[in-house]
């Protein structure tokens, strides 16, 4: 007798065990579609994970408490391993979709990665379905030696990763209290993204130094282009491959997709098929009657690539029901110019600030945890974070944002400091703003 | 002998490049771009030389000086027809209705909507994106003579060339568009002042 028949017999038998168990305590293991074996509640709604109704969910609330889960866990035989991981039946994070994106649940996440299944998503014409052995990327243009690079090429390359949020420049929404944070600003998210630099392939095909611009396209059906300075080519953009240790999920643009640390999401071109080395800008549709804003003197501002310093509280917040007593403010900050130095908190609707704790590592162009202690005493109070990032860029307030664009500033590139008001029983609000 | 010393060299490039980012590590977690190329081979070899037809293929991008217009033109009469059938579902039937964009709004009307005549600042972009994008249930679907009249119908529509004007890759650059000299290039620069 071998190991394996030994292991076969042994697992059999195992399962034989787990069925008698499930009979009895009308607790199943149900082998889902893609093949995996999860605890379930015979009956119970929630029983396949990735089945939860969006929008079914209630943020923050560990929701679904499934009958027929055993009382005590260590009496009953647990779940043999399997090819995939599931998420607790109990948990229901979902994205918030609309017709066009779809907003990650930052009240629900811990530390500073995004869980790929709920990273933000902003499309122009859907998702494509796109053959990773068909895939090619063309490098043409101001370029010595016009090339093209399946997948397989561009995985030979030295590799490189590095951990960036994304974000839509459209991501802010107010106008009432009952926002979550999600709601508010959703549409960011965080990777560690792994691919090859754009410099890289730079080097691969001879850009010359006369080219200014590039021309980055995708193959969706928007068949997406946006033009990017080369500089930021040479300097830290990649395109990517893989999304926190696997393939980058199609709506993140699999296969492959460009990665502009710190840039504007739309400009980071998913399903990325051809880049043109170009000595002046494309003037595409996004670029030009989109992703532009008013600013003074009836002027519009173009190219505005970079995402400014921002934070976000987001616990507690809407709609969390507050206790008194020891509360640890938590939320993230981010900038597109570099790392976050500082966050500053308030807890007296912005009378006084204190130094949040930053989770290390700050790391560059990411999303930074950071976390204060306080003590609610009860009283109805509202709290606020400010960021501030490593070239002494403040978050401002929308007033500070007004005063610099002017009234008409349109909805792109606003950061502004955001409050949550604490209801004396305990109720968090958001503090919408007024904008014309 | 040569290949002892070139994979000595390559052992030492990827240590260099270790230790800088262990020591970028160090300091607070910054991270170093892989600019390092120390060792790097003048090119890799992987991937293959693009042909001309491949390149011609792919490449449909529009350029404002008019580089990439195709032969072929258009009026505003036959895109308006075109328009009617393939558009105003969508833009509405003057492309002022909506339900999506509203495409229509010279210079000075009263929309705050963001048009073809009071925003876009180059002509060559309505050919570019119509061609590459649109209609949205089928895009890439028309023909380069159905884009430049409906390229016509809609600088027409928004008072921007006549409507009996023939558009073509001669004339559509020349198109000097209401909003072009509104456009700034971004200021903002990092550091502490909000603009």
């Amino acid at each position: 007798m071998d190991d394996n028949s030994m292991g076969d017999k042994k697992r059999i038998s195992r399962r034989k065990l787990l069925a008698g168990a499930a009979t009895a305590a009308t607790v199943a293991l149900i082998r889902t579609v893609s093949g995996q074996t999860v605890h379930a509640a015979v009956g119970a709604k929630a029983a396949t994970p990735g089945a939860a109704t969006p929008g079914a969910a209630t943020p923050g609330a560990a929701t679904g408490r499934a009958t027929g889960i055993p009382g005590d866990p260590t009496k009953k035989p647990g779940v043999p391993p399997g090819k995939l991981g599931t998420r607790s039946s109990f948990e229901h994070l979902v994205k918030k979709p609309s017709d066009t994106s779809s907003r990650s649940p930052l009240q629900d996440f811990y530390g500073s990665i995004t869980p790929s299944d709920l990273h933000y998503e902003r499309s122009h014409n859907g998702v494509p379905a796109i053959d990773p052995e068909k895939y090619e990327l063309l490098i043409h243009g101001m370029v010595e030696r016009p090339m093209v690079f399946t997948l397989r090429d561009l995985k030979r390359f030295p590799a490189l990763s590095r951990i960036c949020f994304l974000e839509c420049s459209g991501n802010f929404r107010t106008g009432k209290e009952t926002l979550t944070p999600q709601d508010i600003c959703g549409l960011t998210s965080q990777s560690e993204w792994t691919g090859v630099m754009l410099s890289t392939l730079f080097r691969e095909v001879g850009v010359s130094p006369k080219a200014s611009w590039f021309l980055a396209e995708g193959s969706d059906s928007a068949v997406l282009t946006r033009s990017i300075p080369v500089s930021k080519g040479w300097e830290d953009a990649m395109i990517v491959y893989a999304q926190n240790g696997e393939a980058v999920r199609p709506e993140q643009g699999y296969p492959a997709r460009l990665l502009l640390p710190g840039w504007e999401g739309n400009a980071n071109v998913k399903w990325i098929r051809r880049i043109e080395l170009s000595d002046q800008p494309f003037m595409t549709r996004e670029e030009t009657s989109k992703y532009t804003y008013p600013i003074k003197d009836g002027k519009i501002r173009q190219f505005s690539f970079v995402m400014d310093a921002r934070s976000m509280i987001t616990f507690p917040a809407y709609p969390v029901q507050l206790e008194k007593g020891w509360v640890e403010i938590r939320g993230i900050a981010w900038s597109g110019w570099g790392k976050i130095s500082k966050v500053e908190v308030s807890t007296d609707a912005g009378r006084s600030w204190y130094p949040a704790q930053l989770q290390e590592p700050v790391l560059d162009k990411a999303h930074t945890v950071f976390r204060l202690l306080w003590r609610w005493d009860g009283q109805e109070t509202e709290i606020l974070s400010r960021a501030t990032d490593e070239t002494g860029y403040i978050q401002p307030t929308l007033n500070q944002l007004i005063a610099a664009r002017g009234e008409d500033m349109g909805g792109y590139h606003l950061n502004p400091v955001t409050a949550w008001r604490i209801r004396k029983d305990g109720a968090v609000l958001f503090v919408p703003e007024n904008r014309k | 002998m040569g290949r002892l010393r070139r994979y000595t060299f390559l052992t030492a490039a990827v240590v260099v490049i270790l230790l800088l980012i262990s020591g970028s590590q160090r300091h607070g977690g910054g991270w170093a771009p892989a600019t390092d190329t120390t060792g790097w081979p003048a090119s890799f070899g992987f991937g293959r030389t693009a042909t001309l037809q491949e390149i011609t293929a792919m490449d449909i991008s529009i350029r404002p000086d008019g580089r990439g217009l195709p032969p072929g033109s258009g009026t505003a009469a036959t895109g308006q027809a075109i328009y009617a059938i393939k558009c105003a579902a969508c833009h509405g039937k003057t492309g002022t209705e909506g339900p999506y964009a509203r495409l229509v709004g010279p210079m000075g009307d009263t929309t705050k909507a963001k048009t073809i005549g009071n925003y876009w600042p180059y002509a060559t972009t309505i050919f570019d994106y119509t061609r590459r994008a649109m209609p949205y249930n089928a895009p890439g679907s028309l023909s380069d003579a159905e884009v430049y009249s409906l390229t016509a119908f809609l600088l027409a529509a928004n008072k921007i060339i006549d409507s009996s004007a023939v558009v073509d890759a001669q004339s559509l650059p020349r198109v000097k568009m209401p909003a072009h000299d509104l456009y700034v290039p971004d200021d903002r620069r990092g550091g502490p002042e909000v603009r």
